[in-house]
């Protein structure tokens, strides 16, 4: 990989740091460059600090490195917070006439550029501007052309007047002669630009709009950290596709308004986070009993309780898998890359509908809030496709009417999948009930029919392992002993683990799963490695379990439940050492 | 849809199992009554039903329905009427549903002003569970959970919907069989969120609250000194803690429903069999 550059921008909540950060990485992928962020809401002593990354290469990056080259130091705290990243001869852009930062400290091997960015930006026409000035001269630290940075100040701007893009262009300016004039000095970075096209995109907005894309045309939900992102994005937009967006009352709301459009015949989705899910869990039963297709999205972040709201974690899966009341058949699709994010949602509202039952499409924090480059092709339209399983009209309705006139939504049926009517369609009107029901709905607690129905739900499982491809993705060297298998989002980590591994020797087969129920068979994978690995983010080890309780085989487990998700060294580091303590014992 | 539709079609082939003199049974009549009396069949009707007795409803009704969880009722006639648009949708529960574990629903169904009907069969008890206190339950009414009374003020829903900027709210009794279809038949006319309280009552378990006393005690609004369209007339009726009425309370002729407010008007069940056209615009915006 061609070499990668790091930067972020810190302070405090409040000192325009997200804005400041995605300026920069927009200029970046305006370059042609590849872009991947991160954000720290970190508050390992108090709260306050905040940090916007950005790790950019010609390459594709997918990863967060333990590595800063270039940090703009709004306060002292964010030179402490990041002094495990920074290195000899990095580069840290401060305002020393900042009362805060009057004193501060740079450690002796690196370089403090102390640049007046408050009194600059004034010059400009603004104090506000000061993050600006900032991003200015860490164009000329990285000898990065201006002229992107003029790019995306004027699509972050163009909507305020162009006097006040012309102003932040100017403050970049000011940054970047100051810098330029005041330190004599050759700094080692080259930020080539390319001819490439990309988009910048988080997971959030990536699963938002994979919904548009698949006709949904309702949202429901209520706002929740990490997965507010996906209502922000579709506001505003899904209604230019003849859809809506309701802020509800709490999350029971939520997911029965969810349930009613969805009933009503539309496509429909509710986004949360693990308590909203615990929320939601009430409704589930309902929705699979009344074989409604419903996409329920659950951006994780880590538990239990309010836990760590801004930080990490996969520890929902077994609340996903089992939560509710009850035998209740569903879907858990996990993608594990934020393009990814885009097509399983496409593909969540298909399975959602041709086996009527609800899908959760899970994300976790690291990928939602990430944001990464990828070619516009990436996300192309013509590839959607709608599949919206057995709907009659007034035509077929007369197939799937029983002798008495009834419309039988729950008909019993070799693969498990009845017909559905939407409301409006001539003699189909049928009530759907958390009840147990006979095929038109009707309540019944005859013992035949409530095993005929029960046999039927889940029938549609197993036609859908038959009809469905569930294959995992698989990278690294196909014939290596040691196999190393993962969900979500640290596919991309492992993806540049296994090259730091590679270099050192150590071979591994990479299994990244997509699906968790149903999912795929691993047994031939893992009975054929020596050692078998699970990557997760989480202390249990679920996934890891479930694994096994396919294979019949025990795993070792690489599990982080710290909040900040695996870095490509850290991981390399950590999968080394297990497969040496797997392979002494 | 065709004009020759009789209340009757509205009727389920399941026999109710409410006891016999349940006020539910008038309740449900005067809905189907209303229902076809406004021009409404069951294949383009949506009924939503909660939990509890009342809940049944959409069991011995013919339409479309859903027969929730409890509490929630609401909101998912909610999002039935915003992806249907062209689609009836009429919500019906009981007090408990509807003023205890549902209430905070219902204070938001009320400010969103979604062009729904909203009947609650009102018996002041807990009928299915066999007898306990609802949130309707006067303070003093003894029961085997509330011994000695419940020593609360009942909920008053009408004062909630007033005070959450309700556009109708109404108080019909269900063996006054003209005037509550009367009523239902206005609240489903209604521009917007039509509610009505029905008192329904439970011969089973209230001893208190009986046709007998609402015979007795009830003041027909329309025959009394009473502008619906007045907030301060409306007021009054709901403050009076003295008389119970029927008839509509208060009704804002000018009451814009959410779809007109957010331009909620497309079937949302039809799309195409791809990505929507304009959908690579999306795309673009990540540039």
């Amino acid at each position: 990989m061609a070499a990668d550059f790091n930067w972020a921008v810190g302070g405090e909540a409040g000192d325009g740091i997200d804005s400041t950060g995605k300026i920069f990485a927009q200029a970046l992928s305006r370059a042609g460059r590849h872009v991947f962020t991160s954000k720290d809401f970190a508050s390992r002593i108090r709260g306050g600090y905040t940090a916007y990354k950005v790790r950019t290469s010609v390459d594709k990056v997918q990863s967060v490195v333990d590595r800063l080259d270039v940090l703009i130091a709004l306060t002292p705290r964010t030179i402490e917070e990041n002094l495990d990243e920074l290195h000899e001869g990095s580069v840290i852009i401060y305002d020393g006439e900042r009362t805060t930062m009057q004193d501060v400290e740079i450690p002796e091997e690196m370089i403090g550029l102390d640049v007046p960015l408050k009194s600059l930006a004034e010059e400009a026409g603004g104090a506000i501007m000061r993050n600006v000035v900032a991003l200015g001269a860490a164009c000329e630290v990285a000898e990065f052309p201006i002229e992107n940075l003029d790019s995306a100040l004027e699509k972050r701007f163009k909507d305020k007047g162009q006097k006040l893009v012309d102003n932040n262009k100017e403050a970049a300016r000011a940054g970047q002669s100051y810098v330029a004039d005041e330190y004599d000095h050759e700094f080692d970075y080259d930020l080539e630009t390319t001819d490439e096209d990309y988009v910048l995109l988080n997971g959030d907005e990536a699963i938002g709009m994979g919904a548009i894309a698949a006709g949904c045309r309702f949202y429901a939900g209520y706002p929740i950290t990490p997965a507010t992102d996906v209502m922000t994005y579709l506001t505003g937009r899904i209604e230019r596709y003849g859809g809506h967006v309701v802020q509800a009352e709490d999350e029971l709301s939520a997911i029965n308004m969810a349930l009613g459009a969805a009933r009503g015949g539309a496509r429909a989705m509710t986004a949360t986070s693990g308590p909203g899910i615990d929320l939601m869990t009430e409704t589930f039963g309902l929705i699979a009993t009344s074989e409604t297709p419903l996409v329920i999205c659950n951006v994780m972040r880590s538990g239990p309780s309010t836990g760590m709201p801004t930080k990490q974690e996969q520890g929902d899966l077994n609340q996903m898998l089992y939560g509710g009341h009850g035998e209740v058949p569903r879907f858990v699709l996990a993608p594990t890359t934020i393009d990814e994010c885009f097509w399983k949602t496409v593909e969540a509202f298909n399975l959602a509908e041709k086996y009527q039952l609800p899908v959760y499409l899970t994300a976790d924090l690291s990928m939602a809030v990430t944001e990464q480059t990828f070619s516009p092709e990436t996300f192309d339209m013509d590839e959607v496709e709608v599949d919206r399983g057995n709907v009659v009209d007034e035509t077929t309705i007369d197939d799937h009417t029983s002798e008495s006139g009834g419309f039988q939504p729950h008909e019993i049926t070799d693969d498990g999948i009845s017909p559905r009517a939407f409301p409006g369609t001539a003699d189909g009107a049928h009530m759907s009930t958390g009840l147990e029901h006979d095929e038109q709905g009707r309540r019944t607690e005859d013992t035949e029919m409530r095993v005929a129905q029960v046999d039927k739900r889940n029938r549609k499982v197993e036609t859908a392992r038959e009809r469905e491809d569930w294959s995992p993705r698989e990278f690294g060297d196909e014939d290596a002993d040691d196999l190393v298998i993962t969900w979500g989002s640290n596919e991309g980590a492992l993806a540049e683990a296994v090259e730091i591994l590679d270099d050192e020797g150590q071979d591994v087969r990479v299994l990244s799963v997509p699906y968790i129920f149903p999912r795929p068979d691993l047994s031939a994978d893992v009975e054929a490695a020596e050692t078998t690995v699970v990557v997760e983010c989480n202390e249990q080890g679920q996934f890891a379990d479930l694994v096994e309780h396919d294979v019949l085989e025990r795993v070792d487990r690489v599990n982080k439940y710290n909040g900040v998700r695996y870095k490509a060294d850290e991981l390399a580091a950590e999968i080394k050492s297990t497969l040496e303590a797997g392979a002494e014992a | 849809m065709s004009s020759d539709i009789r209340f009757t079609d509205f009727k389920s082939d399941k026999q109710p199992t409410w006891c016999p003199g349940c006020g539910d049974f008038g309740t449900m009549n005067g809905m189907m009554k209303a229902l076809a009396e406004t021009g409404n069949d069951p294949d383009n009707t949506f009924v939503v039903a909660g939990i509890g007795c009342s809940g049944k409803i959409g069991t011995y009704m013919h339409s479309y329905a859903l027969h929730g969880v409890h509490g929630r009722a609401l909101p998912v006639g909610t999002g039935v009427k915003m992806a249907r648009p062209d689609i009836e949708v009429m919500v019906a529960g009981g007090d408990g549903d509807g003023y205890s574990i549902g209430a905070g629903h219902f204070v938001h169904a009320v400010r969103r002003n979604v062009d729904m009907t909203y009947v609650v069969m009102d018996n002041r008890i807990y009928g299915l569970t066999k007898g306990q206190a609802s949130p309707t339950s006067r303070e003093d009414f003894e029961t085997s959970t509330s011994p000695e009374g419940p020593k609360q003020p009942p909920v008053n829903p009408h004062a909630l919907a007033l005070a959450s900027g309700a556009t109708f709210i109404a108080q019909s009794f269900s063996s006054d069989a003209l005037r509550h279809q009367e009523i239902i038949q206005e609240a489903i006319e209604h521009d917007g969120f039509g509610f009505v309280n029905v008192y329904s009552p439970c011969v089973t378990f209230n001893d208190v609250d009986t046709y007998d006393y609402f015979r007795d005690s009830l003041v027909d609004l329309k025959e009394a000194d009473h502008d619906p369209t007045s907030r301060e007339d409306a007021k009054d009726v709901i403050l009076d803690n003295e008389k119970e009425h029927q008839g509509v309370i208060y009704k804002d002729e000018s009451s814009v429903p959410y779809h007109e407010q957010h331009g909620v008007d497309e079937d949302m069940s039809v799309i195409p069999d791809g990505a929507p056209e304009g959908a690579t615009d999306l795309v673009r915006e990540f540039y």
